[in-house]
């Protein structure tokens, strides 16, 4: 996993709540066997009709947000199948960080183990930052090691996250070489 | 005395591996259940490392996302092909028992896990799929994990979990005739939301609980998942041991009485605590069906779609109105269908077709209407075949199929085109979900036989009498 310390970009706002993994990445990409590649089909269906052509209503497709690697949006963001192809769709398209007032727990962990660093963050400070972005360009500077986002105008807002994830964000840990250092323990567990 | 404690926590602490402060636990996993979809990228990822597959005893796969349910020996599909040869060389690789599209044993993974008795009471379970949850209904503690998660599990048979909140979800009284364990979980999600659940782990409790089949409990964990839970369960009972007496992965003789004895004693203890608890009457409970593009979007069949101006997420209401191709304040008996799916891990066991049959004998489903029925494993569509199901579904104009997940995400060919309705006794009605373009009414099988001969909803209580 890539580490990552902070992070600076464009926001481009998804104001949907309950955004399933379904919609993220549909079924059909889910047969391929490799990890890589599946940006290109984020949010297919909204952003494509079905002769495959861009559809004008969906604003990812707006030039205004060619280039957005922080998405925000509303509640329960990546509910529904655990499919992990949804935070490689994410990432392989260029979002690193996902800010949502919830996440649903599979989406969380999944992102998490992937690099993408999902904040969850109070819901008035995401609908501010949803109504911003969908009328003028929006850029954020997320620092992980101090916990805060920062705008261009210098205002600063702190998020949670939990030591552990963070510890291991910063630092790019693979988890299973952590878990290996506790080898002896799963032995002793296994011989109960 | 020990302070009472919920089957949850008991679990829990039976599988701590290792435990630090400011760190999620470290919990040992004694069955792993993989399919194809969720897996190739995990084992690709061991294989970079050098890794092995710590027990393979303790993990099982299967194919069940996108096998075809006919016309198996002349596969199409070249991507999915690989997809599925790719587990049959992972598992050959690494040890791993499965059973491939061939295999007597095959089935959707969550069907096939109970019914070799894999699935056990105070198990740890994951699989790489959301719906792993329906192990909880035999009191395991069943959950999905991504994929770097399955890599993970395979490694070290163990998976670091945060310990999650607790949420008793209790079900006073008793459903009514015609009300099915499926329109149980698709009111108790319409009344508390998608989202009640996140960060919680759910243990569903009551008479109505109690008086429900192994096969009904696994339709209600099934779906905990849709309320965001992280697992749903029940304390096992005799239900549960009546159930799995005589299973091939179970022992038998006083080895089994030994081990149902443990398991009842997994069971809830009197005056337990939970973080959270909600309560829903099951005699207030009708038939279901989903009018919307997420599990919450659903009411009685009595009911009409959501009027515009009594709803707090107005934009997503009228979205996911559109979506369906449906107005406001439409009463739901006068929506036409035009596919019916009877299957998937929620509503595909041999109980549920036995339901549908009963509605369907004698009848014809309605000629603007192609209905399918895909049995959850083999060895279901094998017992449903000598009761001579197939024939009564097949007299009726349905179409009878192999084992698979089928048009529950529609992976495989079975899709519902571009506009279509489908009356589905799967568990998601997001948009695209059985097809792009295709919208979806979640419903119990007795309510989808009964949409299928009418070609629109109606009130399988007024239908015709309903077994019992």
């Amino acid at each position: 996993m890539q580490a990552l310390q902070e992070h600076e970009g464009l926001v481009y706002p998804l104001n949907r709540t309950n955004v399933d993994t379904d919609q993220i990445i549909p079924k059909q990409f889910l047969k391929r066997i490799e990890r890589t590649g599946f940006g290109q089909f984020l949010f297919y269906h909204w952003r494509y009709d079905d002769d495959g052509l861009k559809r004008q209503d969906f604003s990812l497709n707006d030039p205004a947000y060619d280039g957005a690697s922080i998405l925000v949006a509303g509640e329960n963001f990546g509910c529904g199948s655990s499919r992990e192809h949804a935070p490689w769709a994410l990432l392989d398209y260029g979002f690193q960080v996902v800010i949502a007032p919830s996440f649903a727990d599979i989406f969380y962990n999944n992102a998490l183990k992937n690099g993408i660093l999902p904040i969850q963050m109070e819901k008035d400070q995401v609908d501010a930052w949803l109504a911003q972005a969908q009328q003028s360009e929006l850029v954020l500077k997320v620092v992980l090691e101090e916990q805060s986002i920062t705008d261009r105008t210098g205002k600063k807002i702190s998020f949670e996250i939990p030591s552990y994830h963070k510890k291991k964000l910063l630092n790019g840990w693979d988890d299973i070489a952590l878990t290996l250092h506790h080898e002896e323990k799963i032995v002793a567990f296994e011989k109960q | 005395m020990d302070k009472p404690k919920t089957i949850i926590e008991k679990i829990w602490q039976k599988h701590i591996v290792h435990q630090e402060e400011g760190r999620p636990d470290l919990l040992y996993i004694d069955l792993h259940l993989v399919h194809e979809v969720t897996s190739p990228q995990a084992f690709e990822g061991l294989r970079l490392n050098g890794r092995k597959v710590r027990r393979p005893d303790l993990t099982y796969a299967t194919m069940d996302h996108n096998v075809p349910t006919k016309n198996r020996d002349s596969m199409k599909d070249e991507i999915a092909k690989k997809q599925m040869q790719t587990l049959k060389e992972n598992c050959d690789a690494f040890g791993i028992p499965l059973a491939d599209m061939q295999h007597p044993d095959q089935g959707i993974v969550h069907v096939i896990g109970p019914q070799l008795g894999l699935t056990q009471p105070g198990k740890t379970i994951v699989c790489g799929d959301s719906h792993t949850s329906t192990h909880g209904a035999f009191g395991a503690l069943a959950f999905g994990i991504g994929t770097s998660e399955v890599e993970h599990v395979l490694a070290t048979q163990s998976i670091w979990q945060e310990k999650p909140k607790t949420l008793n979800v209790h079900v006073e009284g008793d459903l009514g005739p015609g009300v099915t364990a499926k329109d149980l979980i698709l009111a108790i999600i319409a009344k508390f939301g998608v989202r009640f659940g996140t960060g919680h782990v759910m243990e569903y409790t009551g008479e109505a609980i109690r008086n429900l089949s192994m096969e009904g409990r696994m339709t209600v964990c099934n779906m905990s998942i849709e309320a965001g839970a992280r697992a749903g369960l029940i304390s096992p009972d005799e239900t549960t041991v009546n159930f799995l007496r005589g299973k091939e992965y179970v022992p038998d003789g006083e080895a089994f009485d030994q081990l149902a004895d443990s398991w009842l004693a997994l069971a809830t203890d009197e005056g337990a605590e939970y973080d959270h608890r909600v309560v829903i009457h099951a005699d207030e409970i009708e038939p279901q069906v989903s009018w919307g593009t997420n599990p919450g979007m659903c009411v009685p069949v009595s009911g009409k779609t959501p009027d515009l101006t009594q709803v707090e997420y107005k934009e997503d209401v009228a979205r996911a109105l559109d979506y369906m191709g449906l107005e406001e304040n439409q009463p739901i008996t006068s929506i036409n269908i035009d596919h019916v799916f009877i299957g998937s891990c929620t509503n595909s066991r041999l109980s549920d077709l036995q339901k549908a049959a009963s509605i369907v004998a004698g009848k014809k489903v309605s000629e603007n209407v192609r209905a399918i029925v895909v049995p959850g494993s083999f060895s279901i569509k094998l017992q449903a075949e000598k009761e001579g199901l197939d024939t009564i579904f097949k007299e009726a104009g349905f179409e009878w199929r192999e084992a698979g997940c089928s048009m529950c995400l529609a992976m495989n060919d079975d899709v519902v085109p571009p506009g279509g309705r489908c009356a589905s006794t799967s568990n998601r009605n997001f948009e695209g979900r059985q097809g792009n373009g295709a919208r979806t009414h979640l419903v119990s099988p007795e309510m989808a036989a009964a949409a299928a001969i009418e070609g629109h909803f109606v009130d399988v209580r007024n239908y015709t009498s309903v077994p019992s």
